[in-house]
């Protein structure tokens, strides 16, 4: 008897569950094992980050020149530097600064671009050719240039180098979000919700800004990659992290003198890098295709 | 077609003054009196920082200032390097030859290795060789430069010897400071390549050469090609800008001389002219190439002319 009264509500469960999962986005991602597994891999090296004090089987500074430049094995999975430092650690403890670090500084250029771009795209015309014209001033700056300006007024260091990066990514996002408002802003549903007497806050928020978001997503995984490739890189030339903080990029660089007697030492965190940047890519083109339905495969 | 060239002439004005007050900003949005941070490290006598205060014209109101900066720039004096004392402007031009070519180099390598890559794929797209060129060229994409500069020394210098790791001067030298360099750009070449030779192969002009007889490789090379490099064009004077970005990490890996290990140098060593003086004459480059890319691509496609 109890039983049979449970039963519709399972079904009810059962359907709501499938329901989710049967969703075209979820089912179209779901299909892309190579988005499945960059997904993957980026929530378990997160999560890595997250606990490194924990998971880490060493110190990563600890010094121990007895084993220094020993190569991968058992104790050591990816051997040790030289200083005899468990790379291995070094790896796991320098992912929670390239992962905490890319986040927030794709966090700071995603809010700052997103408030940016619904300014432009709904501003009178001189408001949004005033912030479009200080955007094309940032893009006039190369890649790296615009976080070397900013390393240059603040003063070099890891904190700096991260806010030189999500300075340098704000205007793809302004840019992106801007132009999404301006194409949505004419569709048919924008204008009769606006004929319906639609207060315009409500508007934006709900019928045009969701409309954004999954762009914004997208170019948010992209710029992970992005970021950690900057950070990377600015660590590298020495411009970030001081000694010896394990940092990817620094790791990487210090590596380089013991390549003739130790290729690990630099290859460790190289690989590593190759892998992130791999997976937010493949996540990436997987979201792309997911969350766009003219790009959904049927 | 000069009207154009003038719209586009009076938007690039706009940045160019954005760059100058952002590049002239530098020294007053850095904490400390500019003064201080131009005698940074000397044992510098508060009468000496006045001096040099009043001498700098920093007494002065803003915007005269950077006015005067502005009219400077104009005649070409771009300052005084305050480590070597040097004029910031001749440092530079000293050191750009180098760089440009390394660019060069490493545009080369991009082009020769893109555009065989990317017909092979198209052409023989679907077999082992299709995915043999895209395996390639997501690992161009997602190998950091620094990390491929590094993985080549490792390779081709210390256990192969075939390369020197350092130095310059030789045609040997600049090979893998090339390859590292443009390799990324390969990669982006190669799928665009591949991508819009697949469109251009499925138009119908393709089937009537086809139809008419002609051999593959004619129709491959004069019908699919030439339609096929327009996209490839567009981004080329876009990326010698990001090529020029890239230096500044193979400069500094391979200790060649340049820009960009110049620039690496005078931001560890805090000297204020010389990064404001390379930020404004790379950034300046950047944008008279956007321009020039813009009028080609408006001079080759009627439709941005008149759009």
């Amino acid at each position: 008897m109890q039983l049979e009264a449970e039963a519709p509500l399972r079904r009810t469960m059962d359907q709501h569950e499938r329901g989710w999962l049967d969703h075209p986005a979820i089912a179209q991602f779901l299909r892309n094992r190579a988005a499945v597994a960059s997904l993957v891999i980026l929530l378990v090296l997160s999560i890595t980050a997250a606990f490194a004090p924990a998971l880490a089987p060493h110190n990563p500074t600890q010094i121990n020149i007895v084993e220094r430049l020993q190569s991968p094995s058992l104790a050591h999975p990816f051997g040790t530097d030289q200083f005899g430092r468990d790379i291995f650690s070094r790896i796991i403890w320098g992912a929670r600064l390239t992962f905490f670090y890319a986040f927030i500084a794709v966090g700071l250029a995603g809010a700052v671009g997103v408030i940016l771009g619904a300014l432009a795209g709904n501003a009178p015309g001189w408001g949004d050719a005033v912030i479009m014209r200080c955007m094309d001033i940032l893009l006039a700056f190369p890649g790296l240039l615009l976080a070397l300006v900013v390393l240059t007024i603040l003063g070099t260091g890891l904190v700096n180098a991260e806010i030189a990066v999500g300075i340098s990514l704000i205007p793809v996002f302004v840019r992106l979000v801007r132009g999404a408002m301006l194409s949505v802003r004419e569709r048919e549903y924008i204008v009769a919700a606006r004929v319906i007497g639609c207060s315009p806050v409500r508007l934006l928020t709900r019928h045009i800004l969701s409309n954004v978001w999954s762009q914004v997503a997208i170019l948010a995984t992209t710029a992970l990659g992005w970021s950690i490739v900057i950070a990377a890189t600015l660590n590298f030339l020495g411009l970030g992290v001081k000694p010896p903080t394990p940092e990817w990029g620094a790791d990487l660089a210090a590596g380089r003198q013991w390549l003739n007697v130790a290729w690990w030492v630099s290859t460790a965190p190289g690989v590593a890098i190759m892998i992130v940047i791999l997976a937010t890519y493949f996540l990436g083109d997987g979201l792309t295709e997911a969350l766009d339905p003219g790009l959904r495969r049927r | 077609m000069v009207r154009f060239i003038g719209q586009r002439l009076v938007t690039t004005v706009p940045v160019l003054v954005g760059i100058s007050l952002l590049v002239f900003l530098i020294l007053y949005l850095m904490p400390g009196d500019p003064a201080q941070t131009l005698l940074f490290g000397t044992n510098a006598t508060p009468a000496q920082v006045a001096a040099l205060h009043h001498q700098l014209g920093l007494d002065k109101p803003l915007y005269v200032q950077y006015v005067d900066y502005v009219g400077r720039l104009l005649r070409g004096n771009l300052g005084e390097s305050f480590v070597s004392q040097q004029r910031v402007g001749s440092v530079i031009m000293a050191q750009f030859p180098a760089t440009v070519r390394l660019t060069i180099a490493g545009m080369l390598v991009a082009l020769l290795v893109g555009f065989p890559t990317g017909i092979l794929a198209a052409v023989r797209r679907g077999t082992w060789l299709d995915s043999l060129a895209s395996g390639v060229s997501f690992l161009g994409v997602a190998i950091p430069n620094f990390w491929l500069a590094v993985l080549l020394i490792l390779i081709f210098s210390v256990k192969l010897n075939v390369f020197p790791v350092l130095g310059q001067g030789s045609l040997r030298a600049i090979i893998l400071p090339a390859i590292s360099l443009g390799w990324g750009f390969a990669a982006i070449i190669t799928r665009l390549v591949r991508a819009s030779m697949i469109e251009v192969m499925n138009q119908p002009y393709i089937t009537t050469a086809r139809a008419k007889g002609l051999s593959g490789q004619i129709v491959i090379v004069r019908h699919a090609l030439k339609n096929a490099v327009i996209p490839v064009v567009t981004i080329l004077g876009l990326q010698i800008a990001n090529l020029l970005s890239g230096a500044v990490v193979v400069e500094s890996i391979f200790a060649r001389q340049g820009i960009g290990s110049l620039a690496v140098r005078a931001i560890l060593a805090k000297d204020v002219p010389l990064i404001q003086g390379i930020v404004i004459f790379v950034a300046v480059i950047y944008v008279l190439l956007n321009l020039l890319v813009d009028i080609t691509y408006a001079f080759l496609d009627p439709r941005i002319r008149y759009g």
